[in-house]
């Protein structure tokens, strides 16, 4: 090697190949993607593309560095088969019969087939048959495929309807932070695509489904602590605005609880940046069923998996909801 | 020069003959001096805006509220003004300095066109200021290490261009025919990094791509520039200032020439998380080429143990080789963490943690930025023919950059991995993970301290040693010029 040229040779073969391998190759794959349909039943397009003010959002997440606490990637670790009693049949005692047996094969192979309620109370549930009420529910849940089959074949027996359903797992979905595994499709429409390297805080690919409620998101914004106890996130009460109430209150500012309130005369209204930024937040979730993310959804929650889905408002499941209500 | 082959060899380019005679060395420094010192000195100004913003961000996990009300300050804006001023600001400027003279004194030439490569140097400069501009005021562009908005990376390529320009200039008119192995690594560093900026601020700013590609991209740019390129410069000035400042051969040319192809082979594949949402094949060899890096490591290890011969206490004796024996640690351990990491299973508890912050930490600071002050503490004293003002100041910061920087990177590194157990039990709540990782964050924050430190003494003992070179030079002029003619020399 005492060529110059030779140098910049073997350099410019190395960095090509990276670079056909690591910008061209995705570019190609990915790059091109387009609109997929939704697996299973009521099949959707998706993505479907962020309404404008969540577009705008992203930007503000963007421009203050959001991402370098938060993640946007979910990952399962597998995936498990439930298995589901659809409709209990005419035959009852066959299909508690079968249910017993099979409860007892879980005593006998815990590794391979688990019941998701415990023994007893499938017992005692059988005795009386409110084991069947409720339908469709998951009674079952296995490991191998050959397992889950088998115990699906032996339910349809009996006159009673059975399903498998696939169920992904990990660590992120038992914290409640998604249903499957983050994939590709779910950026189609981001840009600038920020997947995040840091758990600093919790990950966000969908927390627009586990806090739908945007006012929730801006009290959050401007006093974390308040919204959740113990968080170390900064505030952001540079997206607002603290301002002396004019003739009458605004219907945007903040209501806070007692001990937190604004001197009296003033109110904390959001910012249009803050704003915003809660609409991309509840704009955020990423979980329908994807032909390369399979997983079927109880039947109760399949209405709305749409991405698009307008949050329900009011939901309520924080314990500041109350005090989220407009002003008076 | 001893890791020279010697010049009344026979050049095997065969064009030996022609070679007009070596330069001395006091005159390559002479063309070295005005550049080097501007892109030394603007480099150490970068380093404490780096050192504020570090530690703006670091206090920010004693109390959140702290600087929460001035919208330029907030956790999202500084912590990557802090390591872009590091890495564009002082490592990459610093290194580009080391290069030029490194690529000088091995081909035993003047550094070609000196003005402009002070001139890319402003350019340069003002690209960085553009950038953390940008950054402060919310026009970061999204993706790590390349937040700089696009009116900066113009600035900012442009300076690279013009004083890698000069670099390869020089490296073309060398007029020793025969390459040190140095020269291959820093010939290769200065034409990789147009490439993949130009590529990532075109892809992901100027003709945006759609999707996760864009992700790909940006993880492509970090690990060419993070692993390769400061990898190829880094290197570069290890098989230099090794040999050269322990009065040996290199071991070995050929351990040398594979350290080169597996970096610039492998090392240029790695970079995608093992976690990422993109089509299994990217991660998967992206990790392949990761854990193949380790080939990259021995290979190092054993060349420089040659060279020493054993005797690693040899590291100690000069004050540079200090700070370039605790970067080539830096560079073995880090090298091994990312392999380590590489693995689905290890990656399964890393990722997301301060972990890899302090593994990346470890190979940008405690590598290359280590080497760098090692090569900067023996290359100015040459430029400027005066010793540091404070020979003992170099060796204070060497030990306040060393416990610094371990200070740093043992609790996050620790901390990562009780945090990454911690995520994976779903019923520990993730309040309480966050919340258990701020003692770590905490002491990390004393190692921030120190290297800020480090950084004052530093920028003290280069200034001291300019500004007294620079006064003394103005006072003679001074007295030379206002010296009364005495009449005996007037006569004619």
């Amino acid at each position: 090697m005492n060529y110059g040229p030779l140098i910049f040779l073997a350099a410019f073969f190395a960095l090509a190949s990276s670079w056909c391998g690591f910008v061209l190759t995705p570019q190609l794959q990915i790059g091109r993607l387009q609109q997929t349909n939704t697996a299973g039943s009521g099949a959707t397009t998706y993505p479907v593309a962020r309404p404008g003010f969540a577009h705008q959002g992203l930007e503000v997440y963007r421009a203050n560095g959001c991402a370098y606490c938060h993640s946007q990637q979910v990952g399962q670790t597998g995936t498990l088969l439930d298995i589901a009693l659809t409709d209990a049949g005419t035959n009852q005692a066959a299909t508690i019969a079968a249910l017993l047996k099979l409860a007892e094969a879980s005593t006998n192979q815990p590794a391979v087939i688990a019941a998701l309620a415990p023994l007893e109370a499938i017992r005692a549930n059988a005795s009386d048959a409110t084991l069947l009420n409720g339908l469709p529910k998951a009674l079952f849940r296995s490991s191998t495929r050959a397992a889950a089959n088998a115990a699906v074949k032996a339910l349809n027996a009996t006159s009673a309807k059975a399903q498998l359903w696939i169920v992904p797992v990990g660590p992120d979905l038992a914290r409640g932070w998604g249903r499957r595994r983050t994939v590709a499709e779910d950026f189609l429409f981001d840009s600038s695509v920020m997947p995040g390297s840091q758990r600093v805080g919790p990950d966000l690919a969908n927390v627009g489904a586990r806090q739908p409620d945007a006012n929730w998101h801006l009290l959050h914004l401007y006093a974390p602590q308040l919204q959740v106890k113990g968080s170390t996130m900064p505030p952001y009460r540079f997206l607002f605005e603290k301002r002396q109430i004019k003739l009458r209150p605004s219907p945007e500012a903040l209501v806070f609880p007692a001990e937190m309130a604004p001197a009296s005369g003033y109110e904390v209204v959001p910012g249009p940046a803050a704003k915003a930024l809660a609409a991309y937040l509840v704009n955020l979730r990423a979980d329908a069923p994807l032909f390369n993310a399979p997983m079927t959804l109880p039947a109760a929650a399949a209405t709305s998996n749409a991405t698009n889905a307008p949050a329900a408002q009011g939901m309520t499941s924080t314990n500041a909801d109350t005090a989220n209500a407009p002003a008076k | 020069m001893s890791v020279m082959s010697s010049p009344s060899q026979p050049s095997p380019a065969g064009t030996g003959g022609l070679v007009p005679a070596p330069i001395r060395p006091a005159a390559i420094d002479l063309s070295c001096r005005l550049p080097l010192v501007v892109l030394f000195l603007s480099a150490g100004m970068w380093l404490l805006a780096a050192s504020a913003f570090g530690l703006i961000a670091s206090i920010k996990f004693h109390a959140p509220g702290f600087l929460a009300d001035c919208a330029w300050l907030t956790y999202g804006r500084v912590r990557p003004a802090g390591s872009d001023a590091l890495l564009y600001g002082f490592s990459m400027q610093a290194g580009l300095g080391v290069a030029l003279w490194m690529l000088a004194r091995l081909g035993r030439t003047t550094l070609a066109a000196p003005w402009l490569v002070i001139d890319g140097a402003l350019c340069w400069n003002l690209g960085v200021a553009a950038g953390l501009f940008g950054i402060l005021t919310g026009g970061s562009t999204g993706f790590e290490n390349l937040e700089m908005p696009a009116y900066a990376a113009v600035l900012i390529f442009l300076g690279y261009l013009m004083i890698a320009v000069w670099g390869a200039i020089t490296f073309h008119r060398r007029r020793e025919r025969q390459l040190f192995v140095s020269q291959w690594f820093l010939f290769a560093a200065l034409f990789w990094f147009p490439w993949i900026y130009s590529t990532a601020n075109l892809l992901l700013l100027g003709f945006r791509v759609r999707g996760m590609a864009q992700a790909v991209i940006a993880w492509w740019y970090s690990d060419n520039l993070l692993v390769v390129w400061l990898g190829l410069v880094g290197l570069a000035a290890i098989f230099y200032f090794v040999p050269k400042l322990t009065s040996r051969e290199l071991h070995s040319r050929y351990l040398a020439l594979l350290t080169f192809w597996m970096l610039i082979l492998f090392g240029s594949w790695g970079g995608i998380p093992a976690s990422a949402p993109v089509p299994a094949w990217i991660p998967v060899l992206s990790a392949v080429a990761t854990v193949l890096g380790v080939v990259t490591i021995i290979a190092v290890a054993l060349n420089v143990r040659g060279t020493l011969q054993g005797k690693c206490s040899k590291l100690m004796g000069h004050p540079s080789l200090q700070f370039i024996g605790f970067g080539l640690i830096a560079f073995i351990v880090s090298g091994a963490a990312s392999a380590a990491t590489a693995f689905a299973g290890v990656n399964q508890i890393t990722q997301f943690t301060w972990f890899t912050v302090a593994r990346d930490f470890l190979n940008s600071y405690g590598f290359f930025s280590m080497v760098i002050f090692g090569a900067i503490y023996y290359i100015v004293p040459q430029l400027i023919g005066l010793e540091f003002p404070s020979s003992k100041l170099v060796r204070v910061h060497f030990w306040t950059a060393a416990t610094g920087t371990l200070l740093f990177v043992v609790p996050l590194a620790v901390g990562g991995i009780a945090q990454g157990l911690k995520l994976q039990q779903a019923n520990i709540p993730f309040t309480d993970v966050a919340r258990g990782t701020l003692p770590f964050l905490r002491a990390s924050t004393l190692g921030d301290l120190l290297i800020g430190l480090g950084h004052l003494m530093f920028l003290a003992n280069l200034g001291g040693l300019v500004i007294g070179f620079y006064q003394a030079r103005a006072v003679s002029a001074w007295v030379e010029a206002t010296t009364e003619i005495k009449p005996a020399e007037a006569r004619p």
